[in-house]
């Protein structure tokens, strides 16, 4: 499903992807763990096709299609879905206001007719409700005034009603308590499907213990350097990135 | 960065082919000479066959006229206008006031057919229009028509162009006429006075709601026309009338001044809600052309418990220049404004309102929300003030900027004076931006930059939209849009 080739990203001066390969099947579960300011954030902005980093090098494909030549909204609607370790507020737009927007522009340029009203609140209702979502927080401006919680069910939310191809998790759990960690896992865990793959991005096995990973991937300096199943994690758990990051120093 | 430059660049190609009321209509019309002098304001007078007292009036505005000179304090810049160099006056040939809408030249209805205000009322009792309202269509100098009068009469509403109701109901004009706005004024007020040709006249008696939204469309045609309206709204005790403007011009290389006088009086527990929606032609991407906007409105809430509220939505204009104003005269009265300016291209807006505290526990309060964009300049000017004797009286103002782009600029000047101790005043201002990860965000969810910017910008400014009678709301969401992304609506 995903397939990336020899990746270089720059910003300015700076080097931070140096040749990063990378495949998910369909179905599958990747999680990429690594140390801080390693590029792992990067990679996911640059898959969504976030403006301000230029790639120097390689290719990005989703099915086949290089999502490198689409814009973002076209990326969104073909299938990739980014939740933002950060979910931005946009004051005066109701949650309910804006996800029946983004259905609508996915819907629209797949050349799908829009959906109604009725239906769209039947649905919002069901997932909300799966995800401890509380109909009043829909009535509110996006992310205004949220706690971390709710931004990122909200998030779950939206991943739940555009049903990407694939989902990427940027470090989605960070700010969360462990009631909150298992809401959202257990919202991920049930849109898992033999036609969607999820890339997980953390640096915490934590997350994992509810997320199963089919594979595991190290990533540091830019590169994945190693690729593995769940053991994987455990290890590093155990270990830190020392060996990985003191490799490439040397 | 590239998302944003991408709005800027579309902002940027923004001109004259986006306002699509550009069109003028080919019709003939008897104009005045060109220029001022005393004889053009009695040739306005003899035109409208005007009472005596009504052309002193004017004659004594112009002489005060004569002495005064252009205010220079507002922020904004423009060549000096040549008055002698202007016409005055300009009617539709065809048109000797028309008794019926049959009588009005097809070609003025199709010109108002293709602004989207229909004047058959038949057409609008069809259903062209889910919600009915009474329209004053004002052509140049003169009213060409105005629906609905009859089923208003029945209620006791006039609704009508000025120049009818000075011979009509010539005691209701003598008596309210520049009571709000004297003739003193200002500059741009006093040259109304000496020259307004025609405009809209509302009376709502004692304790009736007006059974209808009423609106007037303002249009100006003619070229090197400047157009002067004038709006006299009464509404007596215990009456309700909400009343909606709307303004579109041609596409013309040159500057088209408009200088027009609201003056609003709601007595006792009376309420006036007063609705703008300003689309005048802004000028092309040069900033060559457009309207200058020089409109002095004011409303009193000259009885106790009256209630005065001006919502804008103002997209248009080379120039703005205008302060809808309340006088809280009344004990317990209530004043609001709730404004949205969007600026782009060359425009310039110095725009902003008047809260006078004059009355005991009087209320106030102001919701501006400007946004910039392109090369353009947005002002809120503000003024709350109160009067030793307006004890327990009462502002709150909430001034927002959102500048799209990094070429375009916002200022806010507010003033507050308050000359007793026993008041609560409040304000609250932000300048904004719309983020790069904002953006980002919604495109993230499957938004065009386009459709990213307009959500954003919708949601900035949905207090005031929510103020707005329905339909108005809808059109000016577009319109709103329509002026910022340059998309054919």
């Amino acid at each position: 499903m995903l397939e990336i080739n020899d990746l270089h990203v720059s910003v300015g001066d700076r080097q931070i992807l140096k040749g990063l390969n990378l495949k998910v099947a369909a179905g599958e579960v990747a999680a990429i763990m690594g140390p801080n300011g390693t590029g792992k954030s990067t990679l996911s902005y640059v898959i969504a096709g976030r403006e301000g980093y230029s790639i120097t090098q390689g290719e990005i494909l989703l099915n086949g299609v290089n999502l490198l030549d689409l814009p973002p909204h076209l990326r969104a609607s073909s299938g990739v879905f980014l939740a933002f370790q950060y979910p931005v507020e946009i004051p005066g737009v109701a949650c309910m206001q804006f996800l029946k927007a983004a259905m609508n522009a996915q819907r629209r340029s797949r050349g799908e007719d829009e959906i109604n009203t009725p239906e769209f609140i039947k649905r919002v209702r069901e997932e909300s409700e799966k995800l401890k979502i509380h109909q009043e927080m829909l009535r509110r401006p996006l992310n205004s005034g949220f706690s971390g919680g709710e931004k990122k069910r909200l998030e779950i939310l939206q991943m739940a009603l555009l049903q990407p191809k694939l989902s990427i998790l940027d470090e989605t759990d960070s700010g969360l308590d462990i009631d909150a960690l298992k809401t959202v896992s257990e919202g991920v865990n049930s849109l898992r499907r033999p036609d969607r793959a999820f890339l997980i991005i953390t640096h915490y096995q934590r997350l994992l213990d509810y997320i199963k990973p089919d594979t595991v991937h190290v990533m540091a300096q830019g590169r994945i350097q190693k690729s593995g199943g769940p053991e994987l994690a455990l290890e590093l758990e155990k270990h830190g990135y020392q060996d990985y990051v003191s490799n490439e120093a040397a | 960065m590239a998302a944003l430059q991408e709005t800027v660049t579309q902002v940027a190609t923004l001109d004259a082919s986006a306002y699509k009321y550009g069109f003028t209509t080919d019709i003939e019309s008897e104009k005045a000479p060109k220029g001022l002098n005393e004889d053009i304001v009695r040739f306005i007078s003899a035109k409208k066959n005007e009472p005596q007292w009504l052309t002193q009036w004017r004659l004594a505005a112009y002489q005060r006229w004569l002495t005064m000179s252009e205010p220079s304090w507002a922020r904004v810049h423009y060549p000096k206008i040549d008055y002698q160099d202007l016409y005055y006056y300009s009617a539709p040939k065809s048109t000797p006031g028309p008794k019926t809408i049959d009588e009005v030249d097809p070609e003025l209805l199709r010109t108002y057919e293709k602004l989207g205000i229909p004047l058959r009322e038949q057409e609008i009792l069809a259903g062209v229009q889910t919600r009915k309202v009474a329209v004053d269509a004002v052509f140049d100098s003169v009213s060409v028509a105005t629906t609905f009068k009859e089923e208003l009469a029945k209620a006791g509403v006039i609704f009508c162009p000025i120049s009818e109701a000075v011979h009509t109901h010539p005691e209701l004009v003598q008596k309210y006429l520049g009571s709000v706005v004297p003739v003193t004024d200002n500059y741009f007020a006093t040259l109304n006075s000496a020259v307004f040709s025609d405009g809209s006249f509302v009376y709502i008696p004692k304790g009736v709601r007006c059974p209808m939204e009423l609106s007037t469309y303002f249009r100006i045609n003619e070229q090197n026309t400047g157009q002067f309206e004038r709006t006299l709204i009464i509404a007596d005790s215990d009456s309700y009338v909400s009343y909606l403007e709307g303004c579109t011009a041609p596409k013309r290389d040159e500057n088209q001044l408009h200088a027009a006088v609201v003056e609003l009086v709601a007595l006792d527990n009376a309420q006036i809600k007063y609705s703008t929606v300003q689309n005048w032609y802004p000028g092309d991407s040069d900033g060559k052309g457009g309207i200058y906007n020089f409109v002095t409105k004011r409303g009193d809430c000259r009885g106790e418990n009256s209630h005065i509220s001006w919502t804008q939505v103002e997209t248009g204009s080379a120039i703005t220049w205008k302060y809808p104003s309340c006088i809280l005269r009344g004990n317990n009265s209530q004043g609001e404004f709730y404004s949205i300016a969007v600026s782009n291209g060359h425009q310039q807006v110095d725009s902003g309102t008047k809260m006078i505290h004059l009355g005991k526990n009087t209320k106030s309060r102001i919701i501006s929300k400007g946004i910039s964009a392109g090369r353009s300049q947005n002002t809120y000017r503000g003024l709350v003030s109160a009067h030793r004797k307006a004890a327990g009286s009462r502002n709150f103002t909430q001034c927002d900027s959102l500048l799209i782009g990094h070429s375009c600029s916002a200022h806010t000047i507010p003033y507050i004076e308050a000359k007793n101790n026993h008041l609560q005043f409040e304000h609250e201002a932000t300048t904004s931006k719309i983020s790069d990860e904002q953006l980002f965000y919604a495109m993230q969810r499957g938004l065009s930059a386009e459709d990213a910017t307009a959500l954003i910008v919708n949601g900035f400014v949905r207090e005031v939209l929510q103020q707005l009678p329905m339909e108005f709301a809808v059109e000016a969401q577009k319109l709103i849009s329509i002026s910022l992304e340059g998309s054919v609506g």
